[in-house]
């Protein structure tokens, strides 16, 4: 049966995505600059999961990410201009240059944060969903962890928990097949992530992550009865990391063709031929490429003439009894 | 003043201020049946399981999610059984509750009670028994308590419940059953100690149990004659170095003395600070006593060998004073 496509909304995925793609772009061109001076993870080739998810949570919604989170922050609908000053550690920035990439976060739209350590957010998810539950509210949580988090403590332990408690999480295993730089499957056993979810009793929908079409049609629909407090649900999206771990990862563990051969799956390209088989003019699809590039660029180059954050932030924000203004040691 | 014991007492501050505030709930293994120490007995009775939370034995989970929720608005309190099973949720606590705040910016906060009960409690041994209140201290973002009576652990329970930052709150195992006026109106501000006695001779600084002994053997030194000043620190992050500078100021002479090992103790700090600013007002070595750097053991004989008595304290106050000008 062909299926019958949303074009407007497959437009705006497509804006979005070629946004995420042009901010990690920028942001690695800032790493070239040495103007990112810790380390970045980019999600190139992973932004079907970013936008498929996230344009499917509301505004009051809660979201948590890992240590590759720009995509996910950013289709949530954080400022670029606010993380990329966060990336160069600048003033103006999310957490005013005191976190970086890897603690990106803007609560303004309910994103609780990027972890640094791999599957932390999966039980503080949980806890958000708690507290949710117990303030009779009727947002959910959206918590996006990789392959390698499965085979962590908080995998087991935050899914139990979102269980036992009919806890309202969408839980998002965003599957590129590497945990850091090691094949996934060498270090797993049995059968992944969807069927350890499943013996957990967190029913599982396992998607193509590098098509949009795919990813979106899975949350959304999952999303009605993980609102009704009929309990959480996961989505297993595979994908594929287009370039290294870290910005300066020269991705050695992999072969070249496989690489090359994974560029063939572009999940933009591959919305892209989606879209051109449609009669919308195609005109607009270089259009958002443009304007996602350009949007990017000036963010950048704003972030370039930030300033550092005034020296006295450093002792902000530590607690409030104990105050290091007041004691410092 | 009624009359509590000291478990008793932070039940009824916890109480009081869940009835007061209905985000504060508290989670944790076995909560439901009264808490393994009893401490929470009667409170499912009064708010009901969604607010009294029966967990899975899930330490890093119920941490985690009581980080989450603290970031959502409500205030959890997390039950840790022992502090030595919080072990289990180290990250949890010190990467993620003690971090949110800071490297977020300011965005969260994090405003949580984690109770884990320390110290020796007859035969526990090597995994039930550790005092390992100074690796908190060390950890920037959290407050450490450390109470030592009833009134204190009323008191203390009830400013941890209100502060917005995440609290270590470790009470002391051999403690709960201790009986004492507790003063229902009074809030005891973290980060201030309690002079419990006043005196010319030496100033001893101590917490938790380890105060009791203090006494014992403050009252054995003034049979002869030295006339000892007792600090109860209860707050161990921030602590209160006025109190203790002003008191070696006055007394020339200091002994710290805890249950925790000795070696990387919080009592290390102290003896720095009061080196460092009160050099001048010494009239003799600064003193310490902690456990030997060796785990706790089953059998009583041994672990009694470890353990920080007031005849230990008695021995070295002694030697202290003998050793000034």
């Amino acid at each position: 049966m062909k299926q019958v496509l949303d074009i407007d909304r497959l437009l705006e995925h497509h804006l979005l995505m070629c946004r995420v793609r042009a901010f990690e772009e920028a942001a690695l061109q800032a790493n070239t600059e040495n103007l990112v001076l810790g380390a970045i993870h980019p999600s190139i080739g992973q932004e079907a999961v970013a936008s498929g998810i996230c344009f499917n949570l509301q505004k009051e919604d809660l979201l948590t990410s890992t240590h590759r989170g720009h995509g996910h922050t950013l289709a949530k609908g954080a400022d670029p201009r606010v993380m990329m000053r966060e990336l160069l550690g600048r003033e103006g920035g999310s957490s005013h240059g005191k976190g970086g990439s890897m603690h990106i976060a803007d609560f303004s739209v309910g994103m609780l944060g990027a972890n640094g350590v791999v599957g932390a957010n999966i039980h503080i998810s949980a806890g958000a969903a708690h507290a949710i539950k117990l303030l009779k509210e009727q947002r959910i949580v959206c918590s996006i962890f990789g392959d390698g988090a499965i085979n962590r403590g908080p995998f087991l332990e935050g899914l139990n928990w979102a269980v036992v408690f009919h806890l309202p999480v969408l839980f998002v295993c965003e599957d590129n097949g590497f945990a850091s730089t090691t094949r996934t499957s060498a270090v797993t056993g049995g059968d992944g992530p969807a069927a350890r979810a499943e013996a957990l009793g967190v029913p599982s929908t396992t998607v193509d992550g590098n098509d949009l079409i795919e990813v979106d049609e899975a949350a959304r629909s999952v999303m009605p009865s993980i609102r009704q407090g009929k309990g959480p649900h996961m989505i297993v999206a595979r994908t594929y990391r287009l370039v290294g771990h870290t910005a300066s990862d020269p991705d050695l563990y992999r072969p070249r063709e496989e690489v090359e051969k994974a560029w063939k799956k572009d999940p933009i390209m591959r919305l892209r031929k989606v879209l051109q088989q449609t009669d919308i003019d195609l005109a607009i699809l270089e259009q958002h490429e443009l304007s996602a590039i350009k949007e990017m660029d000036g963010v950048f180059a704003e972030a370039k003439a930030a300033p550092w954050p005034p020296l006295t932030r450093a002792f902000e924000d530590v607690q409030d009894i104990g105050d290091p203004r007041q004691e410092a040691f | 003043m009624p009359t509590m014991t000291y478990a008793e007492a932070a039940k009824q501050a916890l109480a009081e201020e869940m009835r007061k505030d209905s985000t504060i709930w508290a989670l944790g293994e076995d909560l439901g049946r009264g808490g393994v120490f009893g401490q929470y007995r009667g409170m499912v009775e009064e708010f009901g399981p969604e607010r009294i939370v029966d967990t899975a034995i899930s330490e890093a989970a119920i941490l985690g999610a009581a980080v989450g929720a603290a970031m959502t608005g409500t205030r959890p309190l997390v039950e840790m059984r022992f502090a030595d099973f919080a072990l289990c949720a180290i990250d949890e606590l010190v990467n993620q509750a003690a971090k949110a705040r800071y490297m977020f910016g300011g965005q969260t906060r994090v405003p949580l009670v984690v109770r884990e009960p320390i110290g020796m409690w007859r035969s526990s041994a090597a995994q039930h028994s550790q005092s390992l209140e100074s690796w908190y201290c060390h950890i920037p973002g959290l407050v450490v308590v450390c109470p030592s009576t009833p009134n204190d652990n009323f008191g203390l329970m009830k400013s941890s419940l209100g502060c917005d930052d995440p609290v270590v709150f470790m009470e002391h195992k051999n403690l709960w059953s201790i009986e004492s006026e507790v003063d229902e109106r009074n809030s005891i501000p973290l980060g201030e100690a309690r002079t419990a006695r006043e005196g010319k001779d030496l100033t001893m600084v101590t917490w938790s149990s380890t105060f009791h002994e203090a006494m014992y053997a403050a009252d054995a030194l003034s049979q002869e004659g030295i006339d000892v000043e007792v600090i109860d620190l209860r707050t161990l992050w921030p602590w209160d170095k006025t109190t203790v500078l002003n008191s070696v100021e006055k007394t020339g002479r200091l002994l710290v003395a805890h249950e925790a090992v000795q070696v990387g103790g919080f009592g290390a700090e102290i003896v720095a600070t009061v080196a460092d600013r009160a050099f001048s007002s010494l009239r003799a070595p600064i003193k310490r006593i902690g456990a030997p750097r060796v785990p706790i053991p089953y059998a009583p004989p041994l672990e009694d060998l470890l353990r920080v008595t007031s005849e230990g304290i008695t021995v070295v106050a002694r030697e202290l004073i003998r050793s000034g000008i």
